[in-house]
C-alpha cells in the first residue's frame, strides 16, 4: 500500500466525502481546512496527530501548516476530550449574574479544574466566551445543548443528566 | 388604510410565536421582495434603495451600507472571476445577543436579505461565516437554506431570473478575533484568523483577493423591508437621526432581561425601565457597557441618551452592537475591569506587541491592585498604557483599542473604586461579601 493510501485510511468514507463535499463550495483544497477538521472531530472527539497527518495530505498541504490553523482555533482539540465538553461562559454579562460561583460548583463536584478532563473520561471543562445568551445568563454549553439561568444549587442536577 | 410595520425584524416571530417557517415567511409577503428586486430591477437601483435609506452597519461600526455596497467594482473593472457576499454571523461580542435570535427565529428574513445584497453587489457565491458554537442557530439556517433551495430561491437561476447565487454556510473555529472583517476572510480561506492589513479593503480585494462585502446578521436582515415598504417608512422608523429600528438588549440585574425590536434612537432609560423593568430590587445601577465589552461605560447620567450613533459618540462611547451590559452596585469596577481585559487578553491573535504582551500585563496589574498589591502611581500607569494600547495605529487592527474603552471609562468614572483599592490594601466589595 503507497504511503497517501495510507494516510487517506486514517480517515473514514464518510469523512473523506464530506470533506470533499464541503471543497466543492471552496475556490481551492486548503480553504476547507477547518472544515476538514471540524467533520473529523466530530466523528472522533479531537485530531490526533494521525488524523492531522491525512487531513494535510487530503488537502494537498504541510501537516505543520495546517496544525498551526489547528492551533489558532478554540474549537479545534488537538488533544483528546472526555465524552462530554462542558464550555462554561465567563465573560461579562454571565460575571456580573454570577457565573464564579457555577464554575466553583462544577469543578467541586467533578473534582477537576477549568482545562481538565475528569478521571473517568465523562467531562471535559472549558471557559468559553460569550455564548450569546446574556438575558438568560449565567449559561454554558454542554456538547451540543446550551443550558441557561444556571445556579450553583442546579448544577448537580444537570451534571447528572449526561453520562 | 394600510397600516406599515413598525417592527420589520420581529413582526412574524410575535405574530407566530417562534420559529418562522416557509410557510409562515411566504404567508407573510417574504421573499416577494428578493422576487421583485430580482426579477424586475436592477442592482443600482437596488443600491441607491439602501443608500438612500441611510441603513448604517448593525454590527457596531455603523458604517452606511448602500454606501459599501457602492464600492464593489462593476463590469471589467472587477476583473474576472468571483464576487462574494459574507454574512459576519460570528457574534461573539460580550453581552451580544441580537442576531442569534434573528437567525433561530427568522432564517429566511436573513437568507432574502442576503439575496437581496448578493443581487445587489453582482456576488455569485455567499456565506454565513456562523459562529461555531451557534448549533440551534446552524440547525435552524440550514433546514432554512434547504427549504429556500428547494423552492428555486437560492442556487441557480433564482426565481426563474439569469442571476444565480450558491450560499453556504461556514461554522467557525472559535476566536473572538474572527469578527474583525479581515481576520473573518482570512478565517473563511481555511486559514489563521488574523487581521489583514488595510487598504485593500474587502469591497475591492475580500476572500482569496475578490471583491467582497461583508455585512452583520442583523443589516442584512433590515434590507428585505426597505425594498418592500420603501425609503421614506425605514427613515420615519428611527427617532432622532438614524433609519430604522434596532434590537437593543439588556443583560445584568434587571427584572426582565431581554430583547426588543424599537425606533433606533430610544433612550437608555427608557430601555431599562421599561422594556427592561428597571433594576432588580436591592441593585443600584452604576455603570452601562452600551454596545457589548469594547464599548466605553456609561454612568446613570447618560440615562436620557438616545441609543443611536451619534449621541452614544458624541457621550464618548459606542452604540456597538446595541445590547447593553449593566453593572450594579453590587459588583466591583476593578474586578468587572479584570474580567474584561482577561477577555480581551486571551482572544489577541498575538500579531501585535502592544496587544500580545500589553493586555495580559494590565490584566496582572488589575490582578494586583484588586488583591491588595496595588501601590501608589499604579493608577497613573494604567492611564498611560491603556492610553498606548488603546491609540489606532499602534496596532494592526482595532482588537487593543476596544479593550482599552471600558478600561480608560472605568478609570475615569469609577477612579475613587480604584483609589480606594490601593489604599486600602484590597477589594472593598469582598470585604462586603460579594
Amino acid at each position: 500500500m503507497s504511503e497517501v493510501s495510507q494516510l487517506i485510511e486514517a480517515l473514514s468514507v464518510e469523512e473523506v466525502d464530506a470533506i470533499e463535499a464541503e471543497i466543492t463550495h471552496l475556490p481551492n483544497r486548503e480553504s476547507a481546512a477547518i472544515e476538514a477538521m471540524r467533520i473529523v472531530q466530530e466523528k472522533r472527539g479531537w485530531i490526533s496527530d494521525e488524523s492531522l497527518r491525512a487531513i494535510a495530505r487530503l488537502l494537498g498541504m504541510p501537516t505543520e501548516a495546517l496544525d498551526s490553523i489547528a492551533t489558532f482555533y478554540n474549537l479545534i482539540f488537538r488533544k483528546p476530550v472526555g465524552r462530554h465538553v462542558l464550555m462554561l461562559c465567563d465573560s461579562v454579562s454571565c460575571y456580573v449574574m454570577g457565573c464564579d460561583k457555577v464554575r466553583t460548583a462544577v469543578c467541586d463536584q467533578l473534582g477537576v479544574e477549568m482545562g481538565e478532563t475528569t478521571p473517568d473520561g465523562r467531562f471535559t471543562l472549558l471557559p468559553i466566551v460569550c455564548l450569546g445568551a446574556c438575558d438568560r445568563a449565567p449559561v454554558m454549553i454542554i456538547d451540543e445543548e446550551l443550558i441557561t439561568h444556571l445556579s450553583a444549587d442546579s448544577i448537580p442536577d444537570i451534571l447528572s443528566g449526561f453520562d | 388604510m394600510i397600516t406599515l410595520s413598525t417592527k420589520p425584524l420581529t413582526e412574524r416571530v410575535e405574530a407566530v410565536g417562534g420559529l418562522v417557517d416557509m410557510a409562515a415567511y411566504e404567508n407573510a409577503g417574504g421573499y416577494e421582495a428578493a422576487r421583485q428586486a430580482i426579477t424586475k430591477s436592477e442592482p443600482e437601483a437596488v443600491q441607491g434603495l439602501v443608500k438612500d435609506a441611510d441603513l448604517r452597519g448593525r454590527g457596531g461600526a455603523g458604517f452606511p451600507t448602500g454606501v459599501k455596497w457602492g464600492f464593489v467594482p462593476k463590469g471589467d473593472a472587477a476583473g474576472p472571476g468571483h464576487k462574494y457576499l459574507v454574512c459576519n454571523a460570528d457574534e461573539m461580542e460580550p453581552g451580544t445577543f441580537k442576531d442569534r435570535y434573528l437567525m433561530e427565529m427568522d432564517p429566511h428574513l436573513l437568507i432574502e436579505g442576503m439575496l437581496i445584497a448578493a443581487f445587489a453587489i453582482g456576488a455569485d457565491k455567499a456565506y454565513i461565516f456562523l459562529r461555531g458554537e451557534y448549533h440551534e442557530s446552524f440547525k435552524r439556517l440550514s433546514s432554512a437554506l434547504a427549504d429556500a433551495t428547494e423552492k428555486g430561491y437560492v442556487g441557480r437561476n433564482v426565481f426563474g431570473s439569469d442571476f444565480s447565487v450558491d450560499l453556504v454556510i461556514h461554522r467557525s473555529g472559535g476566536r473572538y478575533i474572527c469578527g474583525e472583517e479581515t481576520a473573518l476572510l482570512n478565517a473563511l480561506e481555511g486559514k489563521r484568523g488574523q487581521p489583514r492589513t488595510k487598504p485593500p479593503f474587502p469591497p475591492a480585494s475580500g476572500a482569496w483577493g475578490r471583491p467582497t462585502i461583508v455585512n452583520n446578521v442583523e443589516t442584512l436582515c433590515n434590507v428585505p423591508g426597505i425594498l418592500r415598504n420603501g425609503v421614506d417608512w425605514f427613515r420615519d422608523l428611527g427617532i432622532g437621526n438614524d433609519s430604522g429600528t434596532k434590537l437593543y438588549g439588556v443583560s445584568g440585574r434587571v427584572n426582565r432581561p431581554g430583547l426588543w425590536e424599537l425606533p433606533i434612537g430610544t433612550t437608555i432609560r427608557e430601555i431599562i425601565e421599561e422594556h427592561a423593568g428597571g433594576m432588580q430590587e436591592g441593585y443600584k445601577l452604576r455603570g452601562i457597557l452600551p454596545g457589548g465589552a469594547s464599548t466605553d461605560f456609561l454612568t446613570v447620567e447618560h440615562l436620557d441618551l438616545p441609543m443611536d450613533y451619534g449621541s452614544i459618540q458624541a457621550a464618548g462611547s459606542r452604540m456597538g452592537t446595541g445590547t447593553m451590559i449593566l453593572m450594579d452596585d453590587s459588583v466591583c469596577p476593578v474586578a468587572i475591569s479584570i474580567n474584561l481585559q482577561h477577555f480581551f487578553a486571551q482572544e489577541s491573535c498575538g500579531f501585535c506587541t502592544p496587544c500580545r504582551e500589553g493586555l495580559p500585563w494590565l490584566e496582572q496589574l488589575l490582578i494586583d491592585i484588586e488583591e491588595g498589591r496595588g501601590q501608589p502611581g499604579d493608577l497613573e500607569l494604567l492611564d498611560g498604557n491603556a492610553a498606548f494600547i488603546g491609540a489606532p495605529g499602534n496596532t494592526f487592527c482595532l482588537h487593543a483599542t476596544g479593550a482599552m474603552e471600558p478600561l480608560l471609562s472605568a478609570l475615569r468614572y469609577f477612579r475613587e473604586d480604584f483609589e480606594a483599592h490601593i489604599e486600602s490594601g484590597g477589594c472593598p466589595y469582598r470585604e462586603r461579601g460579594h
